[in-house]
Parts: structure tokens; sequence; C-alpha cells
């Protein structure tokens, strides 16, 4: 991005910002990740990673909280996008899930959330004794985020307290840490959707080939569009994958992610369609519909 | 969310060239409880079609089930964040929300009008580049608008404009707009507010918030919204000098050293004259170096990595200046003080202060007064306590850089950390450097620490003796000194009752004189230490930090800490000075163990339970450890 006329444009700012709490955050832990869940944000986190140490690599490994029920596409995307910036990357499975075989379709959304996710991040980070994690949540996307802090304390169990985040004045952040605090940064915190959409946009910056629009075999499941992305897909009797039109707005485990039907098959088309959609981008993930409340309550118990 | 709709579904290219080139506003609201702020955001982004259906259904069933306004939509329901809260019908910390029209993107930080939220309110006009004060027409400029005016005024947010709300409610009202009009400038003059703005709005019906109102042809200032999108964005930052602090040493290889950063005041290009400070070496840039290429200047607000033409030292913490126009160098300042935290300030404790990418100890000296938010009076105190502001006089354990607030946000403004809990527990704004912070120097001593403690054959050290009133220290403390004397070690005992009566006569029981008393000690027994004698301390010293203080003050293995561990009721069974009888009878306030709290040591060099061995087992615990750690021979 150049600059006009010595004044910075929105954009500018906030990779400006995102860029200063990087190395703020780096700077002041001993041993900081950045979790990486594939999905565009952390597209767009690891592309300001690399800017704000440049010409240095990243001074911390990427590090993904698998759940094995990810797109396909995805794993791919992953593993390339790591060989390619010559980055660590710590893939983490929940040891007992793995043996549980715990699943969406058994075991229902809410326990291979908590198990896989919540469970699993809990254990990547006591494993690696990392005392500080980047994320890419936005305070747009929901109205409990709304008043999280850019560095967001969590005790030694991971908790969550609204009550005891500090407040955060300036450009000034306390990363300090007692007894065993671990602190989770969120450098696009003040970016929105579209901010998202037009970074990568401006900067080029890849994604993963599903946000684009092809034909892909879906089923009806209560009224959202499920692709089936591998034969570990349950199909009731007699039912045959239809194949459709359809992209992803967002990407998770690929029986939680609905799709949309949709023509866009380029980054514009893509902006073009959510600037004229009207539904918030996180109703297509399934976790959400627990209720009023429901992702402040996931927060307290340690999910991101 | 379909601004400019047609564009965009005739033309998204078009659309994004003209969405990349929009600026940022960052900007708070402040107002009372029923103003009606909530409702004005909510209509912001309601506005702005930056309500998504699926929110709107969510505000059509919360409307219904908890909304305020009957059958219309309850804005406000939009902001409401987290639970608790919206049971409540209040928002109690700073929420930040997003929209953008054409020409900018904003940034919103909701803040409380409650009176005890001053902190959320500092917290969110510390980044905002403007502020909307609302006033309620019906009620006039009210105490809580002055006191945001003030908090307003105090963080430097040099674009305010107050929102008169409600004018439906006054029958949209000119005389009454007037007035209030002419009360606020009275007082905004007072604080030093320069640019004030007006807009008379009703933010439930929508006037004057995008298109001007029909009810209000008196009126032919801005829109709301339309002096959103046009006040000037901190244009000041960038002919301010050139600031820069060091986040980060760039080191991928050892061909290339970068200082990354992000520019915080004027601006920079290659070929310029540097000075880093506290140091003072100077240097020129040699290039501003990005991951898209190099660039020919950096402004206020950028970050970067700059490379220099001179091999020289810089560290993270360091400040980047223009040689010609340096930031001072100083370790005493006068500084406004905000204390957040529920715990009250407590002067002289040890504290952390971040201030720039910098972290170094300081010391809070009793405020000099305390701003009565609401009348703007000085009240005299001798702490703060949450949400409460004063000037006071600070002392830092090194020399940083710094400019004062007025001139500079990011190299002026600073928050406190309390060393135990490392929460962030107050902020403060420098004002400036004091007169003897430039002229106290330390004196050069021919004859040290180790001269000394050499002539007199013995390795100096402090043995700290903590525990509850009737615990038995003293009588321990006198068997050791004792014991050291036949030994031929030079000591001196300190007792907290007997120092109570000379040195620190002048100071009581409550939280702050305890501090200051063992701030007092700690220093004396530090000299006692250079002194080259061995310091026998016995004081109650309740509190951990404070023991912290002490032992910071001497060098590693100088300091053993002595736990005389006796539980409360046993204490208070003996009561040798009959202090507990009269503590239980009311006669005495801040008794330890009684009302005030004794935090026990977590790591004490030596633990002694008194209700296991006798005093005189206690202190030869006491020498056999002095032994081990080699303090005597």
């Amino acid at each position: 991005m150049t600059l006009e006329a010595g004044r910075l444009t929105h954009l500018q700012r906030l990779e400006a910002e995102a860029i200063q709490i990087m190395r703020e955050a780096a700077a002041e832990s001993e041993r900081p990740a950045m979790l990486y869940s594939i999905g565009k944000d952390s597209s767009c986190m690891l592309h300001l990673a690399r800017k704000a140490f440049h010409p240095s690599k990243p001074p911390f490994p990427l590090v993904h909280v698998d759940t094995t029920w990810k797109f396909s596409e995805m794993y791919a995307f992953r593993d390339a996008t790591a060989a390619e910036f010559g980055l660590d990357l710590i893939v983490h499975q929940n040891p007992e899930c793995v043996e549980r075989g715990i699943n969406p379709f058994d075991h229902g959304s809410a326990m291979h959330t908590d198990m896989w996710k919540t469970e699993g991040l809990k254990q990547v980070i006591d494993k690696h004794r990392f005392d500080l994690c980047f994320g890419g949540a936005r305070r747009d996307e929901e109205k409990s985020r709304a008043k999280e802090r850019v560095f967001s304390v969590r005790s030694a169990q991971h908790q969550w307290d609204p009550k005891r985040q500090r407040p955060e004045l300036w450009q000034l952040y306390n990363a300090r840490r007692s007894n065993g605090e671990t602190l989770r940064v969120f450098p696009i915190s003040n970016w929105t959707e579209l901010d998202v959409w037009q970074y990568i946009h401006l900067e080029q910056i890849p994604i993963v080939p599903l946000y684009f629009s092809a034909p892909r075999p879906v089923v009806d499941r209560d009224g959202t569009m499920i692709m089936v992305d591998d034969d570990r897909f349950p199909l009731h009797d007699g039912e045959v994958p239809e194949k459709k039109s359809v992209r992803f707005r967002t990407l998770g485990c690929y029986p939680l992610s609905g799709a949309i039907e949709s023509d866009a098959d380029t980054l514009t088309g893509i902006i073009q369609e959510m600037l004229l959609a009207t539904t918030s981008e996180r109703q297509g993930r399934i976790i959400d519909f627990d209720g009023a409340g429901s992702m402040e309550k996931k927060k307290q118990e340690g999910y991101f | 969310m379909a601004h400019a709709s047609d564009l965009i579904a005739s033309d998204i290219d078009e659309y994004l060239t003209s969405h990349q080139y929009k600026s940022l506003l960052r900007f708070i609201t402040c107002g009372s409880v029923d103003d009606g702020k909530s409702t004005l955001i909510g209509r912001l982004l309601y506005e702005t079609h930056l309500v998504f259906e699926d929110h709107l259904a969510q505000l059509e069933a919360d409307s219904a089930k908890v909304g305020t306004q009957g059958t219309d939509l309850d804005f406000a329901l939009l902001l409401d964040g987290l639970t608790a809260e919206r049971e409540q019908g209040i928002t109690i910390d700073v929420a930040y929300r997003f929209f953008s029209t054409e020409r900018r993107k904003f940034i919103v930080a909701d803040t409380p009008g409650h009176e005890q939220y001053t902190r959320n309110m500092v917290t969110g006009a510390s980044t905002a580049d403007a502020a909307v004060l609302m006033v309620d027409a019906r009620k006039g400029v009210l105490t809580q608008t002055r006191r945001h005016s003030y908090l307003v005024s105090l963080l430097g947010i040099k674009h305010v404009v107050v929102a008169i709300n409600k004018m439906d409610l006054v029958d949209y009202s000119h005389e009454i707009y007037d007035a209030i009009c002419a009360e606020y400038l009275d007082f905004a003059g007072r604080i030093g507010l320069e640019h004030v703005t007006f807009i008379p709005v009703s933010a439930l019906k929508g006037d004057n918030i995008t298109e001007p109102s029909g009810h209000t042809p008196w009126y032919h200032g801005p829109t709301l919204m339309g002096y959103l999108e046009t006040v000037p964005v901190d244009d000041e930052a960038k002919t301010s000098p050139f600031r820069m602090p060091v986040q980060w040493v760039n080191r991928p290889n050892l061909d290339f050293r970068g200082f990354s950063g992000r520019v915080v005041g004027g601006m920079v290009r290659p070929g310029d004259s540097i000075r880093v400070l506290p140091a003072g070496t100077t240097s020129k840039i040699d290039r501003i170096v990005t991951f898209d290429g190099d660039l020919d200047e950096a402004v206020a607000g950028q970050s970067v990595t700059l490379t220099l033409a001179d091999e020289i030292d810089a560290s993270r913490g360091d400040l980047i200046c223009a040689a010609d126009a340096p930031a001072e160098v100083a370790d005493q300042f006068e500084a406004h003080v905000v204390w957040m935290h529920e715990d009250e300030m407590l002067p002289g404790r040890p504290y952390l202060m971040k201030i720039g990418t910098r972290t170094v100890g300081v010391t809070i000296a009793n405020p000099k007064y305390r701003v009565d938010v609401n009348n703007l009076d000085h009240l005299a105190a001798h702490t703060l306590e949450l949400n409460e502001i004063g000037v006071c006089n600070i002392s830092l354990d090194r020399a940083i850089p710094f400019d004062p607030y007025t001139t500079n946000r990011d190299t002026g403004g600073f928050v406190i950390i309390d060393k135990l809990t490392q929460n962030t527990v107050g902020a403060g704004l420098l004002h400036f450097a004091l007169r003897r912070s430039h002229n106290i120097h330390w004196q050069d001593v021919r004859v040290d620490k180790s001269a000394r403690a050499e002539l007199n054959g013995q390795q100096p050290g402090v043995v700290w003796f903590t525990g509850l009133s009737g615990s038995g220290k003293s009588t321990i403390a006198n068997i050791v000194e004792a014991k050291l004397h036949a030994l031929g070690v030079r000591t001196y005992l300190l007792d907290g009752d007997n120092v109570r009566h000379g040195l620190n006569r002048d100071l009581g029981f409550t939280d702050a004189d305890r501090v200051e008393n063992i701030r007092r000690i700690a220093e004396v027994s530090a000299l006692m230490v250079d002194a080259g004698i061995v310091v026998l301390v016995s004081f109650i010293s309740p509190f951990r930090a404070e023991r912290r203080l002490a032992r910071d003050r001497v060098e590693d293995g100088e300091f053993i800490e002595v736990h005389v561990d006796t539980p409360l009721d046993v204490a208070e069974e003996r009561d040798p000075k009959g202090l507990y009888a009269k503590a239980r009878a009311g006669e005495l306030t801040n008794f330890t163990g009684i009302d005030s709290p004794y935090e026990e040591p977590e790591a004490p060099e030596v633990h002694i339970d008194t209700t296991a061995m006798t005093a005189e087992q206690a202190a030869e615990a006491v020498i056999d450890t002095l032994r081990v750690r080699g303090m005597i021979g």
C-alpha cells in the first residue's frame, strides 16, 4: 500500500496498529505462538506477522488445534503455507478425542467443539508452555467480543474473567503475567469483516479455495447445506449428494460449516456478495446457535 | 450493509478503489445514564446499514422482551454486550463499535456514564481523536457533563461535539438549545476546550443524525454524521518532532541490524540526523525498511524498521528522536495520576511504569492534591482510590526520555502496573521533569561498601523478622543479636516499637503509613549494609510488596527473611502488650490480624514455628542459616 500525501488510509492505520501489537507481544513474552485456524483471518494474521518482523521471520510457531474434521483442502493449504514461508507448524489433536473418535455426528456439535477445540487448545498451551498466543478474533464479530481487550489475560486454568481484564490506554499494552497466567493477543481486534476482505484483496493474500464458488457435493441437513468432504459422512438411506455451485463464508469442521449457493469465484465477487448480503458472518457457524450469550460462556470456559 | 449498494452491484472494483482511501476516525461517546448514548450509537449503526438481518431479528425480539421503547426498536440493545450487563440494563465497560461511510471508517469507544467509571472513560478517551458529549435537552449541563468534559480535556482530545439530545421532547426549542450552548461554552472555556461544536439531535427520532432535520430550521450547522466525516484527524502528530520508541531489534543475520517500532511523532527520511535516548548517541537514518520495500519517508502512525548509518547501541525501550529536537531525559516528574484499581494507591510503594516500550520502577509521592472531577476543586489527599485523579510527584529508578503529555500523548502517557499481580492499576500523564531531577547526582564515593565490610571483617546483610504482633520477633531478634555480638559480628537492631518513637513518629497505622514506615526502614537498612553492618530488623511488616522492596534495596544474598510464624489465636492469647484486647474492644484500629491484613511470606529463608520451638532454638536456627549462607564464619 502506498502513502497518499502523507495521510494514512484506514487500512494503513489498522495494519500499522496490528504490526505494533505483534512486535510488542513478541518482545514481552518468552514463548509466543500464533494460533492458526487456516481461515481467511488466519491468512491475514500470518501476512501481518511476516510484515511485522521483516526481514526476519516471525519469531514464533504456528499452532493448529486440529479436530481431524476440517475440509481436506484446508489441510493441504495449511501444509503448503507453512512450507512456503518456512515456518514452524505445530499440529495438536486432543489424544482423548482421537482415542474416543469424537465427531460431530455421534457426539453433537457442542461436545465436539468443546473436546477438540477448547480442551485441545488448553492442552497444547500447557504442553509447549506457551505464555502468549496470538488469535485472529475481532471485536465486530459478536457482541461479547466488543469489550474484549487486545491483550487478554487468562488464568493458569485458562479462564477468562470479564472483571479481571486490564484497562488498555493509548498504545500501551501490559503483557506481564503472574503465576501461570497466559495471554491471548488479538492484533486485528479493530478490523471488520470488510477490512479483512479488502486487505486480502489489496495485498493479494492467498486464502483457501473453499471461499470461492465451485461445484461441490452437498446434502441438506435441517435447512443447512453441508458438504460431503469425505466418506466419513453418514449419508441417510438412499441419500445422494447433489453437486451445487457453492462456497463458504466461514471455514471450520466440514460437518459444521454451512455452504451458501453462489457464483462468486473471484475475490471481488466474494466481497461484492458479502457487501450485498444481509446476514452476519457468524451465522454460518453452528456453534453460536446454543442461545444468546453462548459465546461469552464459551470464552469463560477457555474457547477462543 | 448496503451503502452505495448500486455501485457495489454495478462496479465492485470502482467501489473498492474508492473505499481504499478512506481515513479512520476514532471517537468516544460520553453521557449520563439516560442521555441516550447507546441509542445514538445504535442509530448510527442502523443509519449506515451496518445492522445485519439476523441482528435485526434479534433486536426486534429483544425490544419486545426487555426494550424500553414500547413497540419501537430499542437501539440501545444492539450494544449491550455481556449477559449480566444486559440484564441490568447498563453498560459497565468500554465497548468498541465499528461503522463506515463512503468517506471514513469509524471506531467508537462506548463508555459508561456512571460516577464510578472514570477508569473506563479515560481508557476510551486515550485513543480518541474526537469526543461526542451527550446532553439531555430537558436537563441541560449536568455535573456528569462537566466531569466528562474535564476528562476529555485532560486526555487531550482536541475536537469535541456536544450533541444536545432528545430535542423532540422539548419541542425542538431554539431557546432551550441556545441556553444550553451558552452554559456549556462558559464551562468549556474554564477547562481549556477550544474547538466545541453544538448539534441539536434526537437519536431516537433521527433528527440531524445523517440528514438535516425539518424540525430545526433555525439550525444551519452540520449533521452529527457530517461533522464526524469531516473533522480533521490528528494532523498535529505529523508536525511534531520525530519520535520512535524501539520495540524490537531486528537481526535476521549478521549483516542486518534494524530497529523496529511505530513512529509516534513527526516524520523521518533517510539521511536525517537522529539521537538515541536516554544514552544520547547520534547517527543518521540509513534506510526505512518495510516488507513492501524501502520507504522515502515514514510519518506518525506507521510501523517501520529503521537502519542507522553507524553501528551504535540501541535496544528495546530506547527512543529514537530527531537530533535537533530530542526529548528530555529525567527521573523525577510531576504527573497527573488516574487510579484504576480497587486497591488504593500507596505512596512510597514500588510499582512498575510502562511508557512507550520501556518499563521502569516507580514510586509515587503523596498526592499534592486530588481533583474533584465534578467541580475541578483541589482537595487534600493522602492516597488515590479507584477512579480518583490526583497530581503527584513520581520518582523512577532510572532516567527515561519523555515529552510532556500535552506535546505528545505517546511519549508522555504511562500506565502503572502492580509488581505482584501484574495488573494495570493506574495511568498517568507527565507534566514536566522536576528541577531537582536534573541537579541531584550520585556523590562519587571512594571508600565503598566492600572496603568497609573488609575493615569490619564480615559480610554485611539484613536479617528481617516479620510476623504478627506478639509473635516473638523482638525476643528472638534480641537473642540473635546477643549471639552475633558474642561472635564478634558488628550488628544493629532496628525494632518497630523503638523506631516509631523517633524516625517514624509521624506515621500512624493506615495502609499508606505502614508502607512509608517500611520504606524508611528499608532505606536505613540499606545504608547500614552499605556501612558494612549486619542489620537485624524486627517489624510486623505485613505486606509482601514492602518486604520485597526491602529485599530489592540490597544485593542478592544479603537479605534473610525470617518468618516468625505464630497463629493468631496463640499471639492473641499471649498478648504481651495488651494490644489484642484493645483491638478487640475497638480501642485500636488498623491492627494487623484483626482489622488489617497480614500477608504471609511465600518463601522466607527461615521459617520459625513458635508453637514447636523455644525462642533460644529459634535464634539458633537463624544463626545456622546465616552460617550456611556465608554471612558469618
